[in-house]
């Protein structure tokens, strides 16, 4: 094994424990919310994705239906289709080898896999990153959803607040250009509008795509006058 | 099944799927312009709205209470460039403190 191979193995495996170790708070606020150990760990480990598991506890916590709950998790998944369509080309696997790399399809393999110069790097960064955190996340969630049992309200040590951080620390990375933070705003407007006349849940599906749509308006209207000037 | 194991169904089903197509489906229709467009802005729309209900929701009304002091702490951690474990205990820390002494 040659010195790049094992420094990407490295960085890898240092990632992985470190973001792998958030499953602990996962565990702790889906237990504390209501859900069984069984549904948690069956969470961390076939969906494996963070943000769509924390958006599922997050709404079944505010009373939401579970099924609105499943399909703000699953828009929110949507995102791993694009990180997979730039991975494809990289990674070329074929029968059960894609069937296995698609699960490991989150947002840290993709940016270590990306980070690398050659495709035979990039696989290795994938396949060691998302086999870490894989093992960490589910290994934490496990610890945590037991303690969650054992705390159960999750008002108790501020977990709903811990909820609240975590979406902002997933957000705030991409808040960099002007477009994504007028669309924040406008989601947040949207949804504390929407919460005293709605069921739990439905503020958030409803903010989300009225912002995509806005988004996608404000685009459009900055390509046009782009145009005009030409 | 209970509907909230339907629930953790569908979100198991449901996210494998946009996994698997991206590595499945032929590049030029997922590349579409439009498609990209709406792509690069659900995360940002999505999270920004959960941020909102989960600060400010409590059921159906609109509340100011303890999770507010530990959103804030948790942007101005941000704003430090604080990893994000230790960043969560501080807001979960902060909202307990307050609940506790208020």
């Amino acid at each position: 094994m040659d010195t790049s191979q094992r420094r990407i193995i490295l960085d890898s495996l240092g990632l992985g424990i470190g973001v792998g170790t958030y499953g602990l708070t996962f565990g702790a606020i889906a237990t504390a919310s209501g859900l069984s150990v069984l549904q948690t760990c069956a969470l961390s480990l076939f969906a494996f994705t963070g943000a769509s598991q924390f958006a599922f506890v997050g709404v079944v916590a505010s009373g939401g239906a579970p099924l609105t709950a499943a399909l703000t998790a699953t828009l929110l998944g949507a995102r791993n289709m694009f990180y997979s369509i730039s991975l494809a080309a990289l990674l070329r696997v074929r029968g059960w080898r894609r069937l296995a790399a698609a699960h490991l399809v989150i947002d840290e393999s993709t940016a270590m896999a990306l980070g690398q110069k050659n495709p035979r790097d990039a696989k290795t960064a994938f396949m060691w990153t998302g086999v870490t955190i894989f093992v960490m996340w589910n290994l934490m969630t496990l610890l945590g959803a037991l303690a969650g049992n054992a705390i159960g309200d999750p008002k108790l040590l501020g977990l709903d607040a811990a909820v609240a951080a975590a979406f902002l620390g997933l957000v705030w990375p991409r808040l960099t250009d002007r477009l994504a933070q007028i669309i924040a705003v406008c989601s947040v407007l949207i949804a504390v509008a929407l919460v005293p006349i709605s069921t739990p849940g439905v503020p958030i599906i409803i903010a989300g795509c009225g912002a995509v749509a806005l988004g996608l308006l404000w685009k459009r209207l900055i390509e046009h006058n782009a145009g005009a000037d030409d | 099944m209970t509907e909230l194991t339907w629930g953790v169904a569908l979100v198991i089903v449901g996210t494998y799927l946009w996994k698997l197509a991206g590595l499945s489906v032929p590049q030029t229709v997922l590349e579409h312009r439009v498609t990209l467009a709406i792509a690069a802005l659900i995360p940002v729309a999505f999270l920004s709205a959960l941020v909102a209900v989960q600060t400010f929701a409590d059921g159906t009304t609109l509340v100011l209470d303890a999770r507010l002091v530990g959103v804030g702490v948790a942007a101005i951690l941000l704003w430090l460039r604080v990893p994000f474990l230790p960043m969560l205990i501080a807001a979960a820390a902060s909202t307990a403190l307050v609940r506790l002494f208020f």
